[in-house]
């Protein structure tokens, strides 16, 4: 068999394309169920941290019933409508999930927005007030380690604890500011030391996503 | 001959010092610049590689024989990309935390020059457990200075190691400050730069002469 033979090698090349695609799709198929249930705790687990509660995986689910009494999509005017709110990605619907945390109606809302490398996404929580974070969690697919993925520690998204998204009625969102500098007419918090445009991707994304919440915030207020 | 002897041996320790395939052959340094500036994804990566390696090789070893020589690269290639991607889709159903910490790296062991290497000098040209042995080798020797970069980045740059504070905090009352610039991407390569200075000091015969 002549292996330099134009025949040889496209029939090679055929036929090593066809094993790989098929290998490939066979364990992408095979572990979907796997990787699909870690995917749900994974969210379960960003969605409970964002009310400063923390578990693992595997017991992510139960607490996660336990805790989350409704989940709803509400559109831009704030009004509920139907639909599936933990796996929502519809534009222009935002999912709330209500949870209950010693007595008290927590608000959680989604965050989505681009850092330096790659999408970020986050959860943050609301008092009763609609006001004042009761806490937050933040996640990256691919910013750099040491620096900007220093987002999704507990060290950063603690500082987001108790600071208002309104101000005088007003909204506002939350700023984030490089550490030593303060923000006038909103509240602020220390962005990452190196992580620049990450600590940026993250104040965008608040400001752009509570944006699509704010009517809801307002509506019926007590 | 034996499944160790002195040339497998050879094959095995080799990578791990005089023929390191980042501080000798000089290969792979750009993931060891991305990945080193905490210690634990230095770890994984160390590990992920060498699996990586050592499979790439037995495959490539095995089909030596029939692989067209003019799409032989692309031959690699190929096996090396679904080699990742299973690895990837396996880490993500029963490793998923690993794989978060990982997240793009996974998919750029593809582009890791020492996989292209060992699978061109070595796996074209030796049978499937030398080419096993000589994986392993290479991978653990990139995961050696990966681990040892990462060490001293996350210990000057962030005070902890794996995470856990060891910089105690009376340090910092009295004026110490973690070095920002460890944590940036160019401390790597100086520090990758004085491991392969120490290095040939000790090894005079790697020292070239001119």
């Amino acid at each position: 068999m002549n292996r330099d033979s134009n025949v040889y090698t496209i029939i090679y090349a055929s036929v090593m394309v066809l094993l790989v695609a098929v290998v490939l799709a066979f364990t992408s198929q095979s572990l979907r169920s796997f990787q699909k249930q870690n995917e749900d705790n994974d969210k379960r687990q960003q969605i409970l941290r964002s009310i400063n509660v923390n578990v693992e995986a595997g017991a992510a689910e139960a607490k996660y019933n336990e805790l989350i009494r409704e989940a709803f999509l509400v559109n831009e005017k704030g009004e509920k409508v139907d639909g599936d709110a933990f796996a929502a990605d519809a534009e222009g619907l935002f999912p709330v999930f209500m949870a209950e945390v010693n007595g008290e109606t927590k608000y959680i809302m989604a965050l989505h927005g681009a850092g330096l490398w790659g999408p970020l996404w986050g959860y943050i929580s609301l008092n009763e007030d609609r006001n004042t974070v009761f806490g937050a969690d933040f996640s990256h697919q691919g910013e750099t380690p040491g620096l900007g993925a220093e987002i999704a520690t507990t060290a950063f998204s603690s500082r987001f604890t108790g600071k208002k998204i309104f101000m005088n009625s007003e909204f506002k969102s939350i700023a984030i500011v490089k550490p030593g500098k303060s923000a006038t007419g909103q509240d602020y918090v220390d962005g990452i030391s190196g992580g620049t445009i990450t600590s940026q991707g993250v104040d965008q994304m608040i400001l752009n996503s509570l944006k699509g919440y704010v009517s809801f915030l307002t509506s019926n207020n007590k | 001959m034996g499944l160790l002897s002195n040339k497998n041996k050879e094959v095995l320790a080799g990578p791990l010092s005089k023929n390191n395939p980042v501080i000798v052959q000089m290969l792979g340094i750009c993931s060891a610049l991305a990945v080193t500036s905490k210690l634990e994804p230095s770890i994984v990566m160390g590990l992920s590689v060498t699996a990586v390696v050592a499979f790439a090789n037995v495959i490539i070893s095995l089909l030596r024989n029939t692989i067209p020589n003019r799409i032989r690269i692309i031959v690699q290639l190929v096996v090396v990309a679904a080699l990742v991607t299973i690895v990837s889709e396996v880490l993500k159903a029963f490793a998923y935390d690993v794989n978060k910490q990982l997240s793009v790296f996974v998919g750029l062991i593809i582009t890791n020059c020492i996989l292209m290497g060992r699978l061109e000098a070595f796996a074209l040209g030796n049978g499937p457990w030398e080419s096993f042995l000589d994986g392993i080798g290479n991978g653990l020797g990139y995961g050696i200075i990966l681990v040892i970069v990462g060490f001293f980045r996350e210990l000057f740059g962030s005070g902890t190691l794996l995470g856990f504070q060891v910089i105690p905090q009376s340090f910092y009352e009295i004026g110490y400050v973690n070095n920002g610039l460890m944590i940036l991407p160019p401390m790597a390569l100086i520090v990758v730069a004085v491991i392969i200075w120490v290095h040939r000091s000790r090894n005079k015969d790697l020292q070239e002469e001119n």
